[in-house]
């Protein structure tokens, strides 16, 4: 048995912080994205996770100053994850870290309490590790806004190779001045909130989010979803733009669809990754029409969440999956006219439909695609 | 206008990362982005930082952009007529 | 002494210290130690002919990267026929927090705020692998881990799914890492041969 199975999951993010709470807001049609003045000075569109609420839930299980916001986000999303898992830590089971800056934020804090050495990926793996004494050093993932999927990913690799029995799976980045300064300066950061795929489309709205995933070969009435096949692929094109044909995304779906023995036409919904650039939505076009998928439902979440890097490939797995089983598909939000020179089927409103088979891809800078597929659970 | 142009090549060959090449490697008139010196879509965000922190200029439209960086001489001329600093 | 050769003929490495090469057991290069990452980078460009001007344009991270798989993988290529695809293992500590902070310097200040846009594409460690990937082509699978030391174990684990699986018969696997003016880059070939063959003992005996 080569799959891996999702059962307890959950998610941090500006609309909530369970994934129940999320789901509903969606359903509800309801965007976190907000204009934020952001570090004193910098007014933009993006979407943050409520420091206050968050400062007050994670009050009741550590003490808030000794951790950094994105430590209190991981935390709190694996408490709430662990504590509803089909099985227990054990020295069986992987931690798994996917972030791309983590606390990048210390940089600019100079009176931070915290060493300046926190700033190092390992040292928020530690913290994370002896919060819940994970027997097993952190695994950490740090591979760009492919690093979400990553997470699934390897787990999935690591159980079948049975150097493992079971994950837990938590990604996270926060909105910082370093990411929200950087997308500036690439001319990447949307003047009003982000429109996956239309045509007035003038890049992204930068989100923070912490999610986790508990992850296991095992067959149990608390799975979710199936991971039934993975794909990876590099463009080998430039680093921080995709390439023209989306050569590594179709190579990704492709390797999923083999490893899972299924053809294009029996996906019935894609969760995509539509960070709403110029670039990358073209560049999905043009890949998902070379498989013949233009089609099948298709939309962003980033309109819901904005694009929270690290944790966004896990992210909207998880919410591709609630939408799976509820047999209901979530319009693509800001979408308003289409603007591909290629046209794909986005999701314009909410709409019930029986699913069993969904694709989530998601593409990073580095020129890193991924693609996984997710099956409905029998039970 | 000389004394200019020679300080955007000194200027471009250090923050562009172009160590492998001198100024007289680069004419006034060659083209600087794809063929010439192949600069990329970076490097004229690069460019853009530089004309703000250096001269004063907010250049906000690629297509006036695509012109101004065609060359040295072009990049040269546009910053003598519109700079602040 | 048999088993060792043995072993010498099935696994390829590529070590780079401040400032030395290693390649295969054999020193290639050994410059004194004072000279600075910005002129031992230039010296090996220089001597392995890399003719690559996007070089210049890198981050010390990807620099170092690069370098240290062309020195392996040309050497590889001589004696093995180049597949048509390999996937890439890295791994290091620091992510890229020397290019952070040097992105930092220039968002720091209010008053002198210019962030830049070729040092802010170098702020992600995996933008090293896309570097090699661009450089060859290659478009197999990448990952790259942080970890507080080399983690051979797990670097071996995930090039043997990948090889198991199908997905490429080779991987290139290592560390590399650069902290304010320390440097280590480590770079190996994994292959289903060296697998079955080389232990992680073996591995990390190499890398100190």
């Amino acid at each position: 048995m080569s799959s891996i199975y999702i059962s307890s999951n959950n998610i941090i993010s500006s609309l909530g912080f369970n994934t129940k709470e999320n789901i509903h807001k969606i359903k509800k049609g309801v965007s976190g994205i907000k204009f934020h003045r952001n570090f004193g000075y910098m007014y933009e569109y993006t979407a943050k996770v409520e420091e206050e609420i968050l400062n007050k839930k994670f009050g009741r299980i550590g003490a808030n100053n000794n951790y950094t916001k994105l430590e209190k986000m991981m935390i709190l999303s694996l408490n709430d994850t662990i504590s509803k898992s089909p099985f227990p830590i054990t020295k069986h089971t992987a931690l798994i870290i996917s972030t791309t800056k983590g606390n990048i934020d210390l940089l600019d804090l100079i009176n931070s309490k915290l060493d300046s050495e926190r700033v190092y990926l390992t040292k928020l793996g530690e913290v994370v590790k002896k919060f819940f004494k994970f027997y097993n050093d952190p695994i950490i993932i740090c591979n760009a806004c492919v690093s979400g999927v990553l997470g699934i990913t390897v787990a999935k690799k690591l159980i079948k190779n049975k150097n493992y029995k079971n994950a837990f799976v938590v990604a996270g980045d926060i909105v910082s001045n370093f990411t929200l300064s950087g997308f500036k300066s690439l001319q990447a950061i949307s003047e009003k909130p982000c429109s996956p795929y239309s045509k007035d489309r003038n890049g992204i709205s930068l989100g923070e989010a912490a999610v986790s995933v508990a992850i296991s070969s095992k067959i149990n009435s608390k799975n979710i979803a199936e991971i039934i096949g993975e794909g990876e692929s590099n463009d080998a094109n430039h680093i921080s733009g995709p390439s023209r044909n989306g050569e590594g995304l179709y190579k990704s779906i492709t390797k999923a669809l083999n490893m899972a023995c299924l053809s294009g036409n029996e996906i019935e919904y894609i969760c995509a990754h539509g960070t709403a650039t110029i670039y990358n939505d073209e560049m999905e076009a043009q890949a998902f029409t070379r498989l013949n998928m233009q089609n099948i439902p298709l939309n962003s979440l980033k309109g819901y969440f904005g694009h929270t890097l690290g944790a966004a490939g896990l992210l909207e797995t998880i919410i591709a999956t609630k939408s799976m089983n509820n047999n209901y598909l979530y319009k693509s939000y800001g979408f308003n006219k289409i603007g591909l020179t290629l046209p794909l089927n986005i999701i314009k409103k909410n709409q019930k439909k029986n699913l069993s088979i969904i694709l989530k891809t998601a593409s990073g800078f580095g020129g890193s695609n991924v693609a996984i597929l997710i099956k409905k659970c029998k039970n | 206008m000389k004394e200019l142009k020679e300080e955007l090549k000194n200027k471009i060959i250090k923050e562009l990362n172009l160590g492998h090449l001198s100024v007289q490697d680069i004419s006034d008139n060659d083209p600087l982005f794809k063929e010439g010196l192949g600069l990329d879509s970076i490097d004229a965000l690069e460019l853009i930082v530089m004309l703000d922190k250096d001269y004063g200029i907010k250049l906000n439209d690629p297509i006036e952009a695509k012109k101004v960086f065609e060359s040295i001489e072009n990049l040269a001329s546009y910053i003598n007529k519109n700079r602040l600093r | 002494m048999q088993e060792l050769k043995k072993k010498q003929n099935i696994f390829h490495y590529c070590k780079i210290e401040k400032n030395f090469v290693l390649l295969n057991d054999k020193l290639i290069i050994s410059e004194d130690k004072s000279i600075l990452f910005s002129e031992f980078s230039k010296i090996l460009y220089q001597q392995i002919k890399l003719n690559y001007p996007k070089f210049f344009k890198m981050d010390d991270l990807s620099k170092l990267a690069l370098i240290t798989s062309e020195y392996l993988l040309t050497n590889y290529f001589k004696k093995t026929k180049k597949p048509n695809d390999i996937s890439i293992i890295l791994s290091n500590k620091s992510s890229s927090l020397n290019t952070d902070k040097e992105f930092q310097k220039t968002i720091g200040n209010k008053d002198n705020y210019f962030p830049s846009p070729s040092l802010f594409v170098y702020t992600l460690p995996n933008i090293s692998i896309g570097e090699i990937c661009i450089r060859h082509k290659f478009t197999g699978e990448n990952i790259f881990f942080i970890s507080e030391n080399f983690n051979s174990k797990l670097i071996n684990e995930y090039a043997s799914s990948i090889i198991k699986n199908g997905q490429n018969s080779i991987v290139l696997c290592g560390w590399v890492d650069f902290n304010k003016d320390n440097f280590k880059a480590f770079m190996y070939i994994a292959s289903d041969n060296y697998l079955n063959k080389i232990t992680t003992n073996y591995v990390d005996q190499l890398f100190k």
